[in-house]
This record gives C-alpha cells, structure tokens and sequence, in this order.
C-alpha cells in the first residue's frame, strides 16, 4: 500500500468553548481527490487554515510526505509543498492577472532577492505563469486588473497561482463558489485531470461536482469527521443522512 | 540618595504619569472606539492651557480657567470632529497620520498667530501654592498633589462613565461592533462626536493644569503627545486600564531614570563620563521599556489580537 | 507615452533647468533652494520604497536622515580638529571625503533601519506608526543629551566636504553631485519597484496571506525593504548637512519625519517621482508663502489637508490620472 501524501493525525482547535476542530484525523493518497463536506458551520474552512499552517492547532500531527510539518507555519508549508487556494479570493487586486501568475512563479521559484532586472521581463516566470493562465481558461485575461474580473473569474485564478506553485497536494476551499453551472462544469473537468498531477483535499458545496469527482468523501459536522467513504457509502450512511436531513427522516 | 528624594521623585513621577493618562485615555478612547490615530491630541492639549491662561487673565480665576479650557479644548475637538475627522474614520491610517499632522500645523501656527511666540503664564492659584507637609516630614508642593487627586479621579469617573452609563454602554458596543450599534437605532456620528470631544476635554484639561507648573506655548503639546502614544503602545491601543498603567508606568520611569540612572552609572564608570551616559540613557529610557514591552506583548500589556 | 512618463520627464528635468535658469541669472540662493529640494526628494525617495512599495507606514524616517546627519557631522569635525574618533582598539580618523561619508551614512542608517525594523516589524497597523515614532524620539532626546556631539546646539561644520574634482562650494558644483545621487536614487527605485523584489513586496501591501501562500515571507520582504529605505534616507540626511554645513537634533526630530512623508504624499503615494514632486512644492511653497506670511504653515497644512481629504494620489495622481497597472 503506498503511504498518504498528507496526513493529518487527531487535530484539535477550540475558540473558547467552541470547539471547531474536534479531533479530525484524514489521509490523501497519491492521484485522489478527497473531498470533505459538511454543513455551513461545521469547520472545514477552519480545517484547511490549520491544514495550511494559518492557524496553529491546539493539539494533532500534520504530515506531509512523510514528513512531519507540524511545527511549520504557512510559508513553510507552502514551500514544502502545500497549494492552496481560498474560499474568499485572496489576490493582489491592483496587479494584473498574469502578475498574480508570476508572482506564484517567483514563490515557486524562490529567488526573491533580485533588485535590479524586471521580473515581468524574465521569460521563464512569465512562461510558467501564461502556462497556468492557459490551462484554467483566462490567457485572454492575462493583462487585465484583478479588482476588474468577475468573480468567478478570480476563482479561476485562484486555481491558477496554485498551480504555478507546482504542489505535490491541493488544498482548495471552495473552488466552485459563484463560478456558475457552465463554469463549473469545465471547472470539475479540470480538476479531473489535475489529480494526477497532484492529490486534492477539496472543499466544496457543489455536491454534483463532489461526487462526480470525490475518490473519497469526508463529512464534517461540528468540527468532527463522522464518516469517510466512497461517494455510495457516503450516500448511504445514516449518520451522514441525519446530520444533512435531520433526525426524524432516517427511520 | 535619601530616602525623602525618592519619594518626592516617586510623587513626581505619579503626576506626570497621571498628567499621561488624561492625555492618553483620549487617545485610546479615540482609537478603540473611532479606529482613528489622532496626531492633533498634542494640539487640544495645548488649546487647553491656553484657553485657560487667557480665561485666567481676564478673570483671575483659576476655576474659571479650567473650566475655559475644558469648554474651549472640547469645542475646538468637537468642530475638529465635524469638520474633518469624520471624513477620516474610513481611510487608512496614513491618512489619518496625514490629516492629523495637517491640523498640527495649522493648530500650532494658528495659535502662534493669534498669541505670538512668547509663552504665557499661568500662576498657581494662591489657594493651592505651597507645599504641604506629608507624613515622614517631606515637604511637597500642594498644587502637584492636587494634580494626582484630580487625575485619579477623572481616571475612576472614566472606569465609571464606560463600566455604569448609557454612553458607556454605546462607548463599549461601538468598539464591539459598528453596524451593530447602528442598527440599534443609536445615533453612531453624534456619539463619535461626543467621544472625541470628550478626549478632547481631557487633553484641555491636562494642559491646564500642567500650564500652571511650565509655560504655555505653542508646541508644548507634541512631546507630552508622543509620550501619550508610548503610554498607550505599552498599555495596548484602545484600553483605558492599559492607558492608566501605562502612564504611571512611562511617567515613574521617565522621572526616576533621571534620577536614578546617572549616580547608578557612575558606580561603574568616571564622574564626568557618567554623568552623560546616564542622563543619555535616562531620556531614551522609556522607549526602552516600550521596546522591552512590545518584544514580549507585540499589542500591548492588555491589547488584545 | 503615458502622461505620467511624460510628467516625470518634466520634473526630473525642472530640477537642473531651475538651478542652470538661476546661475544664468546669478542667484545662488535659488540654486540653494533647489538643491535643497533634490535632497528632500532624495530622502522621500528612500521613505517611499517602504511607505509606497511597501505600505509601510514609517513615521520614523528621521532617525536615519539623522544619522546620515550625524554621520557626516561626527566624521568631518573629528577632520576639522584633527582629533581621531578613537584611538583603542583601531584608530579612526575623521574624513572630509565625501565618498567616505556617504558609505558610512548609508551603513549606518541601513544597520539602524535592521535593527528598528526587525523589532518594529513585529508589529502592524498603528503599533507600527507609533513604534517608528518612538525610534526616531528615541534618537532625538539620544542626540539632545549626548554632550559630545554639540548636544541639543548641533555641530557646525565650516567646510563642506570634498568631492573629487569638484568645487564643492559652488552651489551649481553641488548641487550637479546632489542631482547625481538623485538620479541614481530615481534608477534604483524604478528598477527596485519592477524587479521581482518589487513584485513580492508590493503583493505583501496588498495581501499579505497570498504572498505567504505562494511560500515567501512578508516580513523578510518589509525587513530589505525597511533597511533599504532607511540608508537611501541616510544618505539624504548626510547631504542635507553638507548643504547646511551643520547638524542638530532637529533633523532627528518627529516634525522632520512627517516633513518627509508630507513630500512623498503631496506628490503621490507610491510614483515613483511623486517625493520629486512633493519636495519641489514644498519648497516653493515654503519659499513663496513664506514670503507673504511667517505663519506660512498654517497654509501648508490646509494644503496638505485638502489634498489627503479630496485629492487623494497626490499633485501627481491629480495630473496623470489613476496609475495604470505596470508590466
């Protein structure tokens, strides 16, 4: 059996007495998509901040590859290897598109401390950011601003600067949110085909796009995970059916 | 040193810190609440003291004097207000820094036009001049006794004002939540207005009643301002017990560090050498304390994230 | 050509056309003045690449315009005296080249911008603007109590110092050195703003949390940034006190911090030539209202309160329009 990309082991998170990460324990093998769904409420977007090393936890183990990252915050991580992309498009707006692009590029890259040659100049960065631009569908957007798209549009980008990280593991919040049904759609096609590049830890309320795409399906509510499985066990599991539809429809 | 020149620098420091606190619970009530960095502070302060040293001219009432410098700083905080920091409340701060600093100058020259540049005077009241006796046989003048009565009890009528009252009520809602508190149907401009007259109020009062121990003139605001902004990095922006600790924490360090710090030096080092490096190392004291604070508590001994 | 190209060409050029306009004419006082304005701009240039690029509102700036002050001050009254600035354990000498100054203006103000930025960057929002006020305080009152120096009185220099192959005392031969390092400045900013440094910082202003999910890290960004802004401000500091041939604590102070953020507001937050521009105004103001009226300030602060309350960009985001997103 090959080991998990990621691992995540018993993490806790409390916010006073609400406990919003009640002992989660979660895997992502190589070439899946794991999508985890829940409730609004139920802490996934707390789940992926402490996933991606925004927010510490109080207690638990994050590995990846391997290795344990626990102890790292998120610059660290993401240059381990984490590519995340956020539920609220969070991008330099006054840039344009294809800056946005580079400047993942550069992350990537990691030379940082160059002064004097013009980074929208340098081939290599901006070939790798047109790439990625290409593959979501927005080369045409590339000199626009960003505060000008649409929303769904910033998703979009979104998925792009993730991808000119060239992760070993997607982490994505959301990716689907205000992007529409043709959008999400072409959207879900791509993701397909993204998880062989690299494992996905997806977020998302589009349930057709879940369990079109899920490998596996996580359920979170109220901070825990009360079942993993496969999109048809997941369907079927009364504890899932009772938190999504209440208690009285299970009988 | 004697033990009598210690306590009179202690008392020494407790006036200044609490001088401190009038100054710097305005700008922390002004900030927590209104989100807004208030450089002109320095400037109703000294609107204050000389609202005070004119109403003390023509009257030769010391009472008539504060209460001119409570009624001309609040005022002139009020108009301020409407005129142009509520433009100010949705930028960001270095607009507010600019804005602010922009009133500074014309505050400050304003006032140099109008009064001159010779500073006035402002006399003790006759009342309050002297010193008392305090047990232990020190000698101590009155008046800055009074000073420390009166700044205790603005700073317990203010822990009243927020903790017991309607205003208080709104004070705190509003630093809670914005939208909130308007929704609630209170009035949120006519409350900003009267809370930054109200820090206006303090800082008038604190230059009138410094103004009767230094001269009053035109830029005696900014240093007392920047100290008031030292007092309330330390105490932690927007909280008035963090402001109160701070100034007695930044006015005894600041008073006994002069005193202290030269004859501590000179147990290790030549008289005449001494003597500098201490009174060097004294004046950059507090902002020493203010670093070694910040290195352990980046928002401030009781800010909060 | 975008106007604002066109406008920074105007500006940059008005600078040498007034002064050789006032040799022509023989007022060495206009020279004066404009050399004065190029080295304000030298020092809103340094202030900019933190405030501008950065969004690092530093309301300290003055402590490195001081040192660089201090810098040449301490350096070439040691040379005046002929007195060496120690003796144990190295002999340093005190220097009247002006290469030398500046190199130890620029180190001296870049060390102290490491160290007031590795703390001061620990902090954000208005802890950051009152921390860096509290630095330059902090130096102000240093340089106020510390006899050595001149104390609160300041040190006179009777020499401005030596530059090779130049006459120094020759308003037009100075200010061509001051307009020379201004230029360079001008150069180096423009590529800093456009190199991938550039890009990584200013994505940090915008959002800090993209700048961390791409793997690089803001405060090490905002830390170069800070120390870079601090020492060209520095060398702005140690021009300053060769053009006045004096130095005293009022270049440390609070009031010269916010002059300097004053220049680069009035031109406009983040051009490029906006502290050119902020600093031109600002002295023709100063030297036109100050002419009708002492209490000149007064007009400078309304000034200043209009532009931030209506127009905001600055003298230059006024005449070049909003700032086209740059490749």
């Amino acid at each position: 059996m090959t080991d998990p990309l990621l691992k995540v082991s018993n993490m806790n998170k409390s916010f006073g007495a609400l406990k919003a990460t009640d002992d989660v324990s979660l895997t992502l093998m190589p070439g899946e998509i794991h999508a985890l769904i829940g409730p609004n409420g139920a802490g996934k977007s707390t789940l992926i901040k402490q996933i991606a090393g925004g927010l510490v936890s109080d207690s638990g183990k994050v590995e990846f590859s391997g290795r344990d990252v626990t102890a790292l915050r998120t610059v660290a991580r993401a240059r381990a290897g984490l590519g995340r992309t956020f539920q609220i498009s969070s991008l330099a707006m006054e840039y344009t598109v294809l800056q946005n692009v580079v400047l993942g590029a550069l992350g990537q890259q990691g030379s940082v401390m160059r002064f004097f040659r013009p980074v929208m100049k340098d081939r290599d960065l901006v070939d790798r950011g047109m790439a990625a631009l290409t593959r979501v569908g927005l080369s045409d957007q590339a000199a626009r601003r960003t505060a000008d798209l649409s929303h769904g549009q910033r998703r979009l980008l979104e998925v792009a600067v993730a991808l000119t990280l060239e992760p070993k593991v997607f982490l994505m919040d959301e990716p689907m949110a205000g992007l529409g049904a043709s959008g999400s759609k072409r959207l879900t096609a791509f993701l397909d085909s993204l998880r062989a590049q690299a494992p996905i830890l997806l977020v998302e309320h589009d349930m057709d796009a879940v369990f079109a795409l899920a490998d596996r399906i996580s359920v979170l509510v109220y901070g825990r995970i009360i079942a993993t499985g496969s999109a048809d066990e997941i369907r079927r599991d009364p504890a899932v059916r009772e938190a999504y539809l209440g208690a009285e429809d299970v009988a | 040193m004697s033990l009598i020149l210690l306590i009179e620098q202690v008392l020494n420091g407790l006036q200044f810190g609490v001088m401190l606190f009038l100054m710097a619970a305005g700008l922390t009530l002004i900030f927590g609440v209104m989100g807004l960095i208030n450089l002109a502070h320095g400037s109703l302060y000294m609107v204050g003291a000389f609202a005070a040293a004119a109403v003390a001219g023509w009257t030769g009432s010391f009472i008539l004097a504060l209460i001119g410098a409570l009624a001309a700083a609040a005022a002139a905080g009020a108009l301020v207000e409407l005129l142009v920091i509520r433009r100010l409340y949705d930028r960001d701060h270095l607009d507010q820094v600019l804005a602010t600093f922009a009133l500074i100058l014309i505050f400050s020259e304003g006032t140099r036009w109008l009064f001159g540049s010779f500073p006035l005077f402002l006399d003790v009241p006759a009342a309050l001049a002297g010193p008392v006796m305090l047990p232990g046989g020190i000698l101590y003048p009155l008046y800055r006794l009074v000073i420390i009565g009166v700044g205790l009890l603005v700073a317990a009528g203010l822990f009243l004002l927020i903790a017991k009252t309607r205003i208080g009520v709104r004070i705190r809602a509003g630093e809670a939540d914005r939208e909130m508190i308007a929704a609630l149907g209170v009035d949120i401009s006519k409350l900003y207005t009267i809370v930054f007259a109200l820090g206006a109020a303090l800082a008038g009062l604190a230059g009138a009643l410094v103004g009767a121990i230094q001269s009053v003139q035109v830029g005696m605001g900014e240093p007392v301002l920047i100290l008031a902004f030292v007092v309330i990095v330390i105490g932690g922006i927007g909280s008035i017990k963090g402001a109160l600790v701070g100034s007695l924490l930044v006015g005894l360090t600041d008073t006994l560090g002069g005193v202290l710090l030269p004859p501590l030096f000179e147990s290790f080092m030549q008289a005449s050498s001494a003597n500098s490096v201490g009174s060097a190392v004294a004046s950059m004291s507090i902002y020493i304390l203010m670093v070694g604070v910040l290195l352990f508590k980046p928002s401030g001994l009781f800010g909060g994230n | 050509m975008p106007r604002e190209t066109l406008l920074n060409i105007i500006l940059f050029l008005m600078l040498p056309a007034t002064a050789g306009a006032a040799l022509l004419l023989d007022e060495p006082f206009i020279i004066t003045l404009v050399t004065k304005a190029a080295i304000l701009a030298l020092a809103g240039v340094g202030l900019n690449i933190a405030l501008g690029l950065g969004g690092l509102v530093s309301f300290g700036h003055a402590a490195f315009f001081g040192l660089g002050g201090y810098a040449m001050g301490i350096l070439a009254s040691h040379a005046q005296s002929y007195t060496p600035l120690m003796e144990t354990p190295f002999l340093i000498e005190g220097t009247k080249s002006m290469l030398v100054i500046w190199g130890v203006a620029l180190a001296t103000a870049a060390l102290a911008a490491l160290a007031i930025g590795a703390l001061s960057l620990r902090t954000t929002g208005v802890y950051f603007i009152m921390i860096t006020l509290a630095f330059g305080q902090m130096l102000y009152y240093f340089a106020i109590s510390w006899p050595a120096y001149g104390g609160e009185d300041g040190l006179s220099i009777y020499v401005r110092n030596d530059f090779p192959g130049l006459n120094t005392l020759d308003p037009i031969q100075f200010f061509a050195i001051t307009f020379g390092v201004l230029a360079i400045a001008l150069f180096g900013a423009s590529r800093i703003a456009k190199a991938p440094f550039g890009l990584a910082l200013s994505a940090a202003r915008q959002n800090p949390e993209r700048v961390e999910t791409v793997g690089l890290a803001p405060f090490r960004l905002r830390l170069v940034a800070f120390v870079i802004s601090g020492a060209v401000t520095g060398l702005a500091g140690a021009l300053f006190a060769d053009l006045n041939r004096f130095v005293s604590p009022t270049m440390f102070s609070w009031h010269t911090s916010g002059e300097i953020m004053v220049f680069v507001i009035l031109g406009g937050v983040g051009r490029l030539f906006g502290p050119v521009a902020g600093a031109a105004l600002f002295i023709l103001l100063e030297h036109v209202l100050g002419g009708i009226s002492d209490f000149w300030q007064v007009y400078l602060g309304l000034l200043l309160l209009l532009v931030v309350l209506f127009a905001r960009g600055g003298l230059i985001g006024t005449l070049a329009g909003r700032e086209v997103a740059h490749d």
